[in-house]
C-alpha cells in the first residue's frame, strides 16, 4: 500500500474511533475525555515537507470539528503540533530525514524511550493549547490544571495500548525503494 | 524589496503555520457568538450522512425501549378519545359547525409540532449538540425548541442545513432558558455550570417563595422560543447563592440525554410577529425620551 492510500484509510479509521466511540462513552469523571484521533499526526511519516505537515493538520483537525460542532477549536490545535512535530524529533534524533532506517515515527524506530518522550511532549501540547482555548471562554485555573493533567495522562495511556496491540509492521527502507 | 522576498522565503512555514492558526481561531470566536461557521452547511450534510449511517445500526439496540415508549404515548392518547366518555345527559347532541366565521372563540395554532430522530449527541463535553434529521427541506429553522417524545425539554435549534439540523441542549455551557415553579408560577432562569449532566441549576428565585425538594419546574410563558408548561426536570437540592440572596435550586433534567431518540421540533408561529413587536416597542421608547 503506497503511502498516501495508507494514511487516508487511517485518517477515516482514526475520525470515526474518535467521534463514534471515544467521544460517545459515558465519560469516566468530567474533565477527562479521551482523545487519540491527533495520533495520526504522530504516525505522519519521516520524510512529510513541513508545509505539508500543516496542511493535513488543519484538515485532521477541521474534519474532527465539524463532527463535534466546534469549529477552529481542534484544528488550532492540530495545525500547533503539526508545526511543533520536526522540532520535537530533531531534538529527540538529530539526524537526517535520510538517515532513518524507517518511514515512520514508531517505538521500532525511534526506541521506546524516545517515543514515548516525543508523543508525551506533542500530547501536552495538544492538551494544553485545546483547553487553553476553551478556558478562555469559560471555567477556572484549577479546572485547567487538572483537566490538562487528566486527559494527558488518559491520552498516553490509549496511545501506548494502541502502540502494544497494533504493532506496525514497517519495512526496512532500502536504498533502492 | 529583496529583503522582504527573502524574509518571506526563509519563514515562508512559520507564516503559513500563522495563517492557518489564524483561520482557525477566527472560526472558532465566530462560531462561539453566533453559532455559524464558514462551511457549516455543507459539512452538517456531510457529518449528518455519517451519523444517520452509524445511527441506523445504533438503533437496533434500543428497540424494546422505543417500542414501549411508544406504546405508551399511545394509551395516554387512546384514553383521551371522545368514544371512552359517555355523556350523562342523553339529550346533548355533538355537531360539528360547518360555518365558518371569524367569531373571537375561534383558536388561533400558536405552536406546530414536527417530529424528528436524533442521529448524533454527546454529553461529556461543555458544549453538547445533537444532530438531527431534519432540515430546512423540512421546515426546520434557527431558534425553535427541541421536546423529546415525552414532552420534556431537550434544547434549541442553532444551525440548520438542508436536510439535517444542529441543536444546543441544556447541557451546553451557553444554554439559557426561561423556566417557572410549577406551584407557584415564579420564573428564573436556567443554566448549566458544565459539571453534572444530569443537573442543571435555576436562578434568579427570589427566598420568599415556598420551594420543596421534588417541585416541577416547567418551561415559562414568557419565552418566545419554548412552548409553555413543558417538564424541564424536578427540584434535587435547595441552596441559596449568597451575592444575591436568591435560591440556587438544582434541578434534576427530565430527560435523559445520552438515550435520546426520537424528538418534536416545535415551532412557535408567532415567534417573528413577537419579536418584531419586541423590538418596535424598544424603538418606541428610545424616541419619545429624544
Amino acid at each position: 500500500m503506497s503511502d498516501l492510500v495508507k494514511n487516508i484509510f487511517r485518517l477515516g479509521v482514526f475520525i470515526l474511533v474518535q467521534v463514534y466511540v471515544l467521544n460517545k462513552i459515558p465519560s469516566l469523571h468530567r474533565f477527562i475525555v479521551p482523545y487519540l484521533y491527533y495520533l495520526f499526526i504522530l504516525w505522519l511519516p519521516f520524510t512529510m515537507p513541513r508545509l505539508a505537515l500543516l496542511a493535513i493538520g488543519f484538515v485532521t483537525g477541521l474534519t474532527l470539528d465539524y463532527f463535534k460542532m466546534t469549529p477552529g477549536l481542534h484544528t488550532a490545535a492540530c495545525v500547533l503540533i503539526a508545526y511543533a512535530r520536526p522540532f520535537i524529533i530533531n531534538l529527540l534524533m538529530p539526524k537526517e530525514v535520510t538517515e532513518f532506517t524507517f518511514r515512520e515515527p514508531s517505538p521500532r524506530a525511534m526506541g521506546w524511550g524516545p517515543y514515548a518522550v516525543y508523543a508525551l511532549i506533542l500530547t501536552a501540547i495538544h492538551h494544553i493549547y485545546l483547553v487553553l482555548l476553551e478556558w478562555l471562554d469559560f471555567g477556572t485555573f484549577l479546572s485547567f490544571i487538572i483537566k490538562v493533567t487528566a486527559t494527558t495522562a488518559i491520552s498516553m495511556l490509549l496511545i501506548l495500548t494502541v502502540e502494544l496491540l497494533f504493532p506496525r509492521r514497517m519495512k526496512y527502507r532500502t536504498n533502492t525503494a | 524589496m529583496r529583503n522582504i522576498f527573502l524574509f518571506i522565503q526563509r519563514y515562508f512555514v512559520l507564516l503559513c503555520f500563522l495563517v492557518l492558526q489564524a483561520v482557525a481561531l477566527y472560526m472558532l470566536f465566530q462560531f462561539n457568538r453566533y453559532h455559524k461557521a464558514a462551511f457549516s452547511g455543507v459539512a452538517q450534510e456531510l457529518t449528518g450522512k455519517f451519523n444517520k449511517q452509524v445511527d441506523k445500526v445504533d438503533d437496533y439496540f434500543h428497540l424494546r425501549e422505543e417500542n414501549r415508549r411508544v406504546h405508551q404515548m399511545n394509551d395516554s392518547l387512546i384514553n383521551l378519545l371522545k368514544s371512552n366518555f359517555s355523556s350523562t345527559d342523553t339529550s346533548i347532541k355533538l355537531v360539528t359547525d360547518s360555518l365558518k366565521i371569524n367569531d373571537s372563540t375561534k383558536s388561533i395554532r400558536r405552536y406546530f409540532w414536527r417530529p424528528a430522530k436524533v442521529v448524533y449527541g454527546t454529553t461529556g463535553f461543555e458544549k453538547n449538540y445533537i444532530q438531527l434529521n431534519s432540515g430546512s427541506k423540512q421546515g426546520v429553522a434557527d431558534n425553535m425548541a427541541v421536546l423529546s417524545s415525552n414532552g420534556t425539554l431537550v434544547g434549541l435549534v442553532v444551525n440548520v442545513s438542508p436536510n439535517f439540523s444542529e441543536v444546543m441542549t441544556l447541557l451546553h455551557i451557553q444554554s439559557q432558558v426561561q423556566a417557572s415553579l410549577k406551584n407557584s408560577n415564579v420564573f428564573g432562569k436556567l443554566d448549566w455550570d458544565a459539571k453534572d449532566p444530569r443537573f442543571v441549576f435555576l436562578k434568579g428565585i427570589s427566598r420568599d417563595v415556598e420551594v420543596k425538594k421534588g417541585d416541577s419546574v416547567l418551561t415559562s410563558i414568557y419565552s418566545y422560543n419554548y412552548p409553555p408548561g413543558f417538564l424541564i426536570g424536578t427540584i434535587a437540592s435547595i441552596s441559596t447563592d449568597k451575592a444575591s440572596g436568591f435560591y440556587l435550586l438544582k434541578v434534576k433534567t427530565a430527560t435523559d440525554f445520552s438515550a435520546l431518540q426520537q424528538v418534536f421540533v416545535v415551532e412557535n408561529l408567532q415567534r417573528s410577529e413577537q419579536v418584531k413587536l419586541d423590538e418596535d416597542t424598544k424603538k418606541k421608547m428610545d424616541q419619545q425620551k429624544k
